[in-house]
């Protein structure tokens, strides 16, 4: 039963022939089975997730008109808030907070009937590619268990790819859904910035920040998509339009005279063999499916890291100053005397980890007077730029493609003494980011070198999400044609304990 | 070449309120200089004839309806506080002895 996509689940519920709290119960006891060594979760709402499954399944009982996902699981990113539920974002300084309130999401997955599993690992405060920054420990790709499950979304990725849920929320400032899912061999999107609501979400840098939909299908996806998605006041960068029509397209997959376009600057040199190989197919199967492949130039891709290595710092310098030890959260040093300057000193020191105290000085000099405009200044020009690449570049496309990552998953451990190499892992995800529009990433096999998860990303306009899911489903389809299976049967068997 | 010194951050790590050993103000100052070099490239193409972007989306004053509707408690606003005292958050001195 854990091994069907969730529009499968939702079928057999639909039919009757399982319950909420049957499909709960078997999450639950995977994750009891395999947790310990995958590490997807930060805590598992046992009770709460039951509660909410009895309640779904009394409702349908009675008839109720209930919305496509009803009754299903999901692992929830721990840098959501949802009321009553310790909520970290990774980090010491939020250990043991229970939030007084839901973020939009979370008010928008109980609203479809959505069980809440339990909140999921990640780098603290989403400052990461591989989840190794969590303060409470890494989490493991369910793939290879000696390496990273991608970050900051691994918590999530890996609770699919390990089959503790079906359907997971992830938030993504510069690839922390696409990556995660491209080396856990699951689907990831990226909407377009203001698509799904930000009120609740713990802010990194808020230009960036934007949650969506992880699966292990494209039109799973796409239904958890249209769950989350729509606008909302309580957020002012929330879009008010219509969500576009995902499930349709995810449903449709009809490729045929859509132009695609294969960007040259993310490719090549630094991509890894077998990542290159995988994406040369896909590009293959997309043409055999009617669609034409184009080649586009985006010249200012290549300092798109170097602007996100200043923006996402400069606005997380400034956000997380509300971890200030004065209304919730740690407060360390408050004996007799002390000062509230001095507490908040101490308390940032104990309860920030190394990148996120990396990235606040790095931020709080790249705004400082005097470096202000060759730095932050410099670095929103950039961003002017590559929205402009990308403008062009969709006059001669409608979705541009590129590999997600430049390599497949590396070892816990091997990245992390070098913030640099770490950093490059995001140099496909990035652009999409600094010009707000949405991205996705689907798995497009194993490599043949090392046997473990590619990711294919498609970009799209703002507000055309639709197209992403178009050309996702239709590579998916090509794709489990080809494999017979998908590619999540070839992972290997966890130990269950 | 960009560089920071010891005393540089730690003065950055006054202004962010972050205390810091002597240990880690002198590796953060040593990764600054290959960090600095990384994100200087920005200045290679940032024309004085490009537009700057604050934000992906072009928004102006976004409103919405002036209508009260229910927000937290003072129990709920309060159920995170590290100390509180008649329904405030308690918080250690903020102004010096003399005051």
């Amino acid at each position: 039963m854990i091994h069907l996509s969730a529009s499968e689940m939702a079928a057999k519920l639909v039919a009757g022939e399982t319950t909420s709290v049957a499909l709960t119960q078997a999450h639950l006891d995977r994750i009891a089975a395999v947790d310990t060594d995958v590490h997807a979760f930060l805590f598992v709402d046992t009770e709460g997730a039951l509660e909410q499954a009895r309640a779904v399944d009394a409702k349908r009982a009675a008839g109720e008109k209930l919305s496509p996902l009803a009754g299903l699981p999901l692992a929830l990113k721990d840098v959501m808030v949802q009321k009553g539920v310790p909520t970290t974002a990774g980090s010491k300084i939020l250990e043991g907070w229970r939030p007084p309130y839901d973020s939009t999401v979370v008010s928008n997955l109980k609203r479809n009937d959505i069980v809440i599993l339990g909140k999921t690992n990640m780098d603290e405060f989403a400052m990461g590619s591989s989840t190794e920054n969590s303060a409470y420990g890494p989490t493991h790709n369910p793939w290879d268990l000696t390496r990273i499950p991608g970050g900051s979304g691994g918590g999530s990725s890996a609770a699919l790819a390990a089959f503790e849920a079906p359907l997971a929320i992830g938030t993504d400032t510069g690839g922390s859904i696409r990556q995660p899912a491209a080396v856990t061999g699951t689907v990831g999107v990226k909407p377009t910035y203001g698509g799904v609501s930000r009120f609740g979400l713990i802010a990194f840098s808020s230009s960036l920040d934007q949650a969506g939909p992880c699966a292990r299908t494209v039109l799973d996806a796409a239904l958890l998509h249209e769950a989350i998605a729509g606008h909302d006041p309580k957020d002012s960068t929330s879009i008010n339009a219509p969500v576009p029509a995902v499930v349709k397209a995810a449903k449709s997959g009809d490729v045929k005279g859509m132009k695609i376009g294969v960007v040259k600057e993310l490719n090549g040199d630094g991509y890894q063999s077998g990542v290159r190989t995988r994406f040369d197919e896909s590009l293959e199967l997309l043409a055999a499916a009617g669609a034409e492949i184009v080649e586009v130039s985006a010249p200012n891709f290549e300092y798109a890291l170097a602007a996100y290595y200043l923006i996402a710092p400069s606005e997380c310098s400034s956000n997380l100053a509300r971890f200030d030890a004065m209304r919730y959260g740690l407060r360390v040093g408050d004996v007799d005397g002390a000062s509230a300057e001095s507490v908040m000193n101490l308390t940032r020191e104990v309860g920030f980890g190394r990148e996120v105290k990396r990235r606040i000085i790095l931020g709080t000099y790249a705004l400082s007077s005097g470096y202000y405009d060759a730095y932050y200044g410099s670095a929103q020009k950039v961003r002017t730029l590559i929205t402009q690449d990308f403008n062009k570049a969709f006059e001669k496309c409608d979705v541009m493609v590129s590999p997600t990552c430049p390599t497949t998953a590396f070892k816990i451990g091997e990245k992390s003494d070098d913030p640099i190499a770490m950093y490059l892992n995001d140099i496909a995800t990035i652009p999409v980011n600094l010009a707000g529009i949405g991205g996705m990433s689907l798995p497009s096999g194993l490599a043949p070198e090392d046997g473990l998860p590619v990711g294919f990303q498609i970009m799209a306009p703002a507000m055309a999400d639709e197209r992403m899911y178009l050309v996702g489903a239709a590579l998916e389809a090509a794709l489990l044609t080809k494999w017979g299976a998908p590619l999540l049967s070839l992972a290997p068997e966890l130990v269950v304990k | 070449m960009s560089s920071l010194s010891r005393d540089d951050v730690a003065n950055l790590a006054r202004l962010a309120r972050i205390e810091m050993s002597e240990e880690e103000l002198v590796s953060l100052a040593n990764e600054f200089t290959v960090i600095l070099d990384a994100v200087a490239r920005v200045q290679e193409v940032a024309g004085a004839d490009v537009e700057l972007t604050s934000h992906p989306l072009a928004l102006r004053n976004v409103f919405r309806p002036d209508v009260v509707v229910p927000s937290l408690t003072p129990d709920e606003a309060l159920s995170g506080a590290p100390a509180q005292e008649e329904s405030r958050f308690r918080v250690p001195q903020i102004l010096g002895e003399e005051a």
